[in-house]
């Protein structure tokens, strides 16, 4: 049996992990409320823009923007959101595995896939597993910005306006509960469905254009993907949270269990050595005496 | 007096929202006001201020790096930017995407995972102490 000495220590040790871990749960909770204030800031946002792209597509249903048509899928791009850090239980490998499956689904139909990663798991995932990757955006930090990823959102929509990617879907966990998250496959590319909200055109009007519909279209377009993106960036960063503290906390508990079996362990030590004392002196006694 | 809603948003939050007797947006092609009963417009916008009239007499004003500015009768609608944008920007960004996926794919990261766990501890533990701390002054 282990020394008395030697089991103290590692009740310390656990016991100190026990802090950490306690810690970052600690840490996590507080951080997913303001991750979800900050999910609920963007919404009026992309309902807004959403409003003006379906006026723009109902005020001239003959002007056809690529980015509202449907065309024979050659080659699709998907756009990975997943987290910059680990210590969050499963939640990035099994978006990981989602991904995966809808690559090798394309590429049945022999359909090549372009990727661009968001966040340095999915960087180190598929630098591992390979893949055809044409950006990459890491470090978003608590606060996830616009400015951080319009330059992995262009890239892909070049590779759109030019032909080189026929459909493009974004990939990031949905926030369904503190407790459960689900990897969501979204189209973004060509914005097929726009729903015009539950209010319908009364009258037919059309807007006054600075400078041309086609152009102001153009814009539009590029920043409802691009909200829907930074949107995506923030859910999956309110998973991240909560992955996490679910995570941590079942740390927390898995230390207490090996803390309380170690402290027995401690105590049969400490009791074994005090019997075999007690036992050396009666016996000695004995030996004296008899 | 006439008033018209006012509704500025970006992608990262709202901005302002309230009604308003008049707007002045710097609109692509030069400055706009919007008054009550505007006809339908929808431009692009460039960097500046959009002032706004309120109900109450009082002029506020917010700072845009650019964006969309979208007016129906009794609506204004100012999505703005949250970045400064422009093609060559744009560019830029782009092309730094592209070489940061050049990069991370050579397989040279500096960063492993494990550095990554260990700042992370590290960091938490901090805060714990910090908090230890805090817990006995009070």
């Amino acid at each position: 049996m282990a020394g008395e000495k030697e089991i103290r220590a590692k009740i310390v040790s656990v016991k100190n992990m026990q802090k950490i871990t306690g810690a970052m749960e600690k840490v996590a909770a507080s951080k997913i409320r303001k991750a979800q204030a900050q999910m609920e800031a963007s919404r009026p946002y992309a309902e807004r823009i959403r409003r003006v792209i379906g006026h723009l597509a109902h005020a001239n249903p003959d002007y056809k923007h690529p980015y509202l048509t449907e065309r024979d899928v050659k080659r699709v791009g998907f756009i990975v959101i997943s987290t910059d850090r680990g210590l969050c239980g499963g939640l990035n490998i099994n978006l990981f595995k989602q991904v995966i499956r809808e690559i090798s689904k394309w590429q049945e139909e022999s359909v090549e896939v372009d990727m661009v990663l968001v966040g340095a798991k999915a960087i180190a995932f598929f630098r591992r597993i390979g893949g055809n990757v044409l950006g990459t955006a890491s470090h978003l930090g608590d606060k996830p910005s616009v400015n951080d990823l319009l330059g992995s959102i262009k890239v892909m929509l070049d590779a759109y306006a030019e032909g080189t990617i026929d459909r493009l879907f974004l990939v990031h966990n949905e926030f369904i509960s503190a407790l459960s998250q689900k990897p969501v496959v979204s189209t973004l590319l060509p914005v097929s469905a726009i729903d015009l909200g539950d209010e319908p055109l009364q009258e037919h009007w059309d807007y006054i254009y600075e400078p041309d519909a086609g152009e102001l279209l153009d814009d539009v377009l590029m920043r409802y993907i691009e909200s829907q993106v930074y949107r995506g960036a923030v859910e999956n960063f309110s998973c991240e949270m909560a992955a996490k503290m679910v995570a941590m906390k079942s740390a927390t508990d898995n230390a207490g269990e090996i803390i309380d079996k170690l402290q027995l362990k401690y105590n049969r030590a400490r009791q074994a050595a005090i019997t075999q004392e007690i036992s050396e002196i009666v016996g000695g006694a004995a030996a004296v005496s008899g | 007096m006439a008033t018209i809603r006012v509704d500025i948003v970006s992608a990262e939050g709202e901005i302002h929202s309230g009604e308003a007797t008049m707007v002045f947006a710097p609109a692509k092609m030069g400055e706009v006001g919007i008054a009550p009963r505007h006809a339908p417009l929808l431009t692009a916008l460039n960097p500046g201020e959009v002032r706004v009239q309120t109900a109450e007499g009082k002029e506020e004003s917010f700072y845009i790096t650019g964006g969309m500015l979208e007016v129906q009768p009794h609506l204004v609608t100012v999505l703005a930017d949250t970045a400064l944008r422009g093609d060559q920007l744009d560019e830029a960004a782009a092309l730094a995407a592209k070489q940061a996926a050049e990069e991370a794919l050579k397989g040279v990261s500096s960063e492993t995972d494990l550095k990554r766990a260990q700042a992370e501890l590290a960091e938490a533990e901090a805060r714990f102490r910090a908090a230890q701390k805090l817990k006995g002054k009070r």
